[in-house]
């Protein structure tokens, strides 16, 4: 609470430092001659309050929860804690939710008790945080106002500041990076110590319910990924593939090569709705729709084990949501290619449809393939189709018909319901991230890598 | 004379040459049939997927409504007409049991099988009626009130047979209507589908996208002009630029799973908010408009840049007082598009809670919410029939927004861009 006043009480400094910079810069303008506009003192004036104290600001705030926890651990109250982590945690969260006024009592009589205690702390380090805060940011506007005078440059200082800003914007994309990174492999590590990694790389076997007492029976706790990583092969890369690279490929043709411009101009946005549909309304659609249409095929065609959360279903629906994908990867690669070739087939006499196949389609099959791997690490990380549609049982199958589960299913099912962070159930989810990141990141990268050769040699 | 054999003949008279030619134009025609068979499909997809949807949720935008003569006098309420003032009036008649008066009415009315064809929705409804006009608690009258989800269904055309006798009873007597389904649009998550709506998932869609919006337009523009027009070549620019794309192809449940880690676990942010949800959807959405904000900056022709240095402009001002204007339109196109891809993103946002059933619309962003796509997902779990109907008429909704977002895109580009 008393961090957001501070937030306003840097806020207002600033306007007054910028205010009372751009006044006497005025002034200071009637009588010489200025380097730099009155308003660039003020902005100057006013990024010297505000930068660093928000900086200490942001970095202090999402300190703060552990130094007060450290600081109730420590009282009388605190001491009386069970030393036992698990029971400590929880009556911890019971009691900020207390102190917080979220509920009125806890299920442990202790956390009303140590209640008041963390809103003592928690008021104490917000008025330490706060009031370093506004003191900074004083300091900076004394600091700033006081090089105020005709020849200080202050656009130059201004202009520095903002280059910092723009350094520290793209630097958020290196931190979103490394925070990928970093926790999907410590989380993976934490797994690993719990599980040996070469089962989970390597086992065959998939299921992950964990028993809960000692003596519980048909819960042994497999983490082996491989009918994971099949499933998600089967249905991302076999099945979608098959309904979308012929589709893709032969709509990129026509809309290149045979539409007329004003049929062109509809197909071309009708495709991109098909693109911008809500991965969760294919769900949706491929569960209630299409699962029943596969099944009962597949139950008349004579195979009984056909299933209503089949591996067609999903992988059909997941195709169809990659068509505009492959098809505008196809296009650019198609249109990539030196006119003089074309020019040069039809000149012999070939028909189009002959152009196409034997000139056209070859040199383009690089960029085609870099396209249909790109497709692929797409159809592989999507979540919502198979979510929906496919199913939780890791069978490790050719058979279109029957269920078969993916990594994407498997995270969301591992890490929604009851969640205790460090059960191996939670952390074996980040693995499979870990995995499926990985996988991804090295189709990419190969798919870049074809489709940058393949541009090089036309150009 | 063997040369002759080996050759075919290339004689236009010839009827050997004549055949090819014709098998040629035939395989022409048919690879070009082929192609606008491929095209005509994926459109019959998406016009089967819009038709399928429309059909199936345009029901859940009304509502059955039956007659119902209740007579007060016979009813257990307790209720005294002259206390009913004041604030506190609706809470006294919710105290009440409605649910058993409305259902002894129903069956004094339409029989045993009638006994639950009402629900939350029409205690509800009940509820305001009484309290708009609790005179009317002295003697007996005829209320329209919504039916149950069983009935509903049921009239509609699938339910169950018991529901099926209650709608052909109400039916002959004139006493079942079609209505406007108001609570849709204005409720939130209930457990009972004739008194769901999606206001409370569109608040919180609301609030995840402000956030998004508030985080990600600013920081991802300010990047763009950075590695545009600043950037020096080095190692630096270049982990910023192989970061930028291959955040753009991470798969979105990964970003979920960073949430998940960071905000959730390290910083202690509140579970299930708009907050948290926005701050995972920011970090997808940016590397979005820094593509598209980048793509933009090219475009603007570099005698517009020298123009202003000549006139004594530094770089910064250059940047921002001419390049950036006239880049704005192309950011804005690629920056909606981005937002809205995010507005139809559903797997992050499971990943950090934002599936729990919340029956009240948030009231800020660090409110429990969810979503209009995880609320479409959470019902399409349920096995309440009611909710097939509801779930589709969801997406309809859904699907509303993503054209009005995607049109007000293509309107900014064909209105605003320009070609140098």
């Amino acid at each position: 609470m008393s961090l957001s006043l501070a937030l306003v009480a840097i806020l207002i400094v600033a306007v007054a430092a910028g205010w009372f910079g751009f006044a006497r810069a005025s002034r200071l303008r009637t009588a010489s001659r200025l380097h730099s506009l009155p308003s660039y003192h003020g902005a100057y004036a006013a990024l010297w309050a505000a930068i660093p104290a928000l900086l200490l600001i942001a970095a202090w705030a999402p300190m703060q929860w552990r130094m007060v926890d450290q600081a109730v651990l420590a009282s009388p109250e605190g001491k009386a804690l069970p030393n036992f982590e698990m029971q400590r945690e929880s009556i911890l969260s019971e009691a900020h939710e207390i102190a917080s006024g979220e509920r009125e009592q806890g299920f442990n009589p202790q956390s009303s008790t140590i209640a008041p205690r963390i809103r003592a702390e928690e008021s104490r380090f917000a008025v330490m945080g706060g009031a370093a805060a506004i003191l900074i940011a004083l300091a900076g506007a004394f600091l700033a106002l006081r090089r105020n005078s005709a020849e200080f440059r202050a656009r130059t200082g201004v202009e520095r500041w903002a280059m910092v800003v723009l350094f520290a914007a793209s630097l958020i994309a290196i931190l979103t990076t490394l925070g990928i990174l970093l926790s999907l492999l410590f989380e993976s590590l934490r797994f690993f110590r719990l599980y040996p990694a070469q089962d989970f790389f390597f086992g065959t076997e998939w299921s992950p319910q964990m028993a809960i007492r000692a003596d519980q029976a048909g819960s042994s706790g497999a983490f082996g990924s491989i009918p994971l990583m099949w499933g998600t092969f089967f249905i991302g890369a076999i099945i979608a593939m098959i309904v979308a690279v012929p589709l893709g490929l032969m709509s990129a043709i026509y809309l290149t090569q045979y539409a007329p411009s004003r049929l062109r101009a509809w197909l071309k946005p009708i495709l991109e709705i098909l693109a911008g549909v809500p991965t969760v309304v294919y769900g949706y659609f491929a569960a209630l729709t299409v699962a029943p249409i596969v099944r009962d095929f597949g139950l008349s065609i004579g195979i009984t084990s056909a299933s209503s959360e089949s591996a067609l279903a999903a992988g059909s629906v997941m195709g169809i949501m990659i068509i505009p994908f492959v098809s505008s990867m196809a296009d650019d690669s198609i249109a990539a290619v030196p006119q003089a070739m074309r020019d040069g087939s039809l000149a012999m006499g070939a028909t189009k449809s002959e152009t196409i196949r034997k000139v056209l389609l070859p040199a383009a099959l690089p960029g085609v393939m870099g396209g249909v791997l790109l497709a692929v690490s797409r159809a592989i990380g999507e979540t919502m189709i198979v979510v929906m549609a496919a199913g939780l049982a890791a069978n490790l199958t050719l058979n279109p018909f029957q269920s078969v589960t993916t990594v994407t299913t498997q995270i969301v099912g591992l890490l929604t319901g009851e969640q205790e962070f460090d059960s191996p159930k939670t952390l074996a989810a980040f693995a499979l991230g870990l995995a499926l990141f990985g996988i991804t990141l090295l189709l990419n990268l190969i798919a870049l890598h074809i489709v940058r050769r393949y541009r090089e040699q036309y150009e | 004379m063997s040369a002759a054999t080996q050759h075919p003949s290339s004689r236009w008279t010839d009827e050997a040459m004549t055949r090819r030619v014709r098998r040629r134009y035939i395989s022409e025609r048919i690879f070009r049939g082929t192609g606008l068979a491929a095209i005509s499909l994926s459109v019959l997809f998406l016009a089967f997927l819009l038709w399928n949807m429309g059909s199936k949720g345009i029901g859940g935008f009304t509502q059955y409504e039956a007659q119902l003569p209740i007579d007060f006098t016979k009813t257990d309420l307790f209720l005294d007409p002259a206390a009913l003032k004041g604030p506190d009036a609706r809470e006294t008649v919710a105290g009440a049991d409605l649910t058993t008066a409305l259902s002894s009415a129903a069956q004094a009315a339409y029989g045993r099988d009638a006994a639950e064809m009402f629900s939350d929705a029409a205690v509800e409804k009940l509820t305001d009626k009484i309290v708009a006009d609790p005179n009317i608690l002295t003697g007996s009258t005829t209320l329209w009130l919504p039916v149950g989800s069983k009935v509903d269904v049921a009239a509609k055309g699938n339910g169950d047979p018991a529901a099926e006798r209650v709608v052909n009873l109400l039916n002959q007597k004139h006493a079942l209507h079609r209505a406007f389904n108001m609570q849709f649009l204005t409720g939130a998550d209930a457990t009972d589908p004739s008194s769901v709506g999606v206001w409370g998932a569109l608040k919180g869609s609301f609030y995840t996208i402000m956030v998004t919006i508030l985080l990600a337009f600013p920081i991802g523009v300010l990047a763009a002009v950075y590695l545009e027009e600043f950037a020096p070549r080095n190692r630096w620019t270049d982990a910023i630029e192989v970061s930028i794309n291959n955040l753009a192809a991470v798969p979105s449940i990964i970003f979920g799973l960073l949430g998940l880690a960071v905000f959730l676990d390290v910083m202690n942010l509140p579970r299930s908010a708009p907050l948290v949800g926005g701050l995972t959807l920011a970090l997808m959405t940016f590397p979005v408009i820094v593509i598209a904000g980048r793509n933009a900056i090219k475009t603007v022709p570099p005698s517009i840049r020298d123009a202003a240095l000549g006139v004594g402009a530094s770089k910064m001002q250059v940047t921002f007082h001419h390049v950036l204007p006239l880049a704005l339109p192309g950011i804005l196109t690629g920056t909606i598009i981005g937002v809205a891809r995010a507005l139809g993103e559903t797997a992050p946002l499971l990943m950090i809670g934002m599936r729990a059933f919340v029956a009240a619309p948030p009231t800020g962003i660090s409110d429990p919410a969810t979503v209009l796509p995880v609320q479409i997902f959470l019902w399409s779990d349920e096995v309440d029939r009611g909710f097939i109907e509801k779930t589709s008429a969801a997406i309809i909704v859904l699907l509303l927004f993503m054209l009005l977002m995607n049109g007000l895109a293509i309107y900014l580009r064909n209105r605003f861009e320009r070609r140098w």
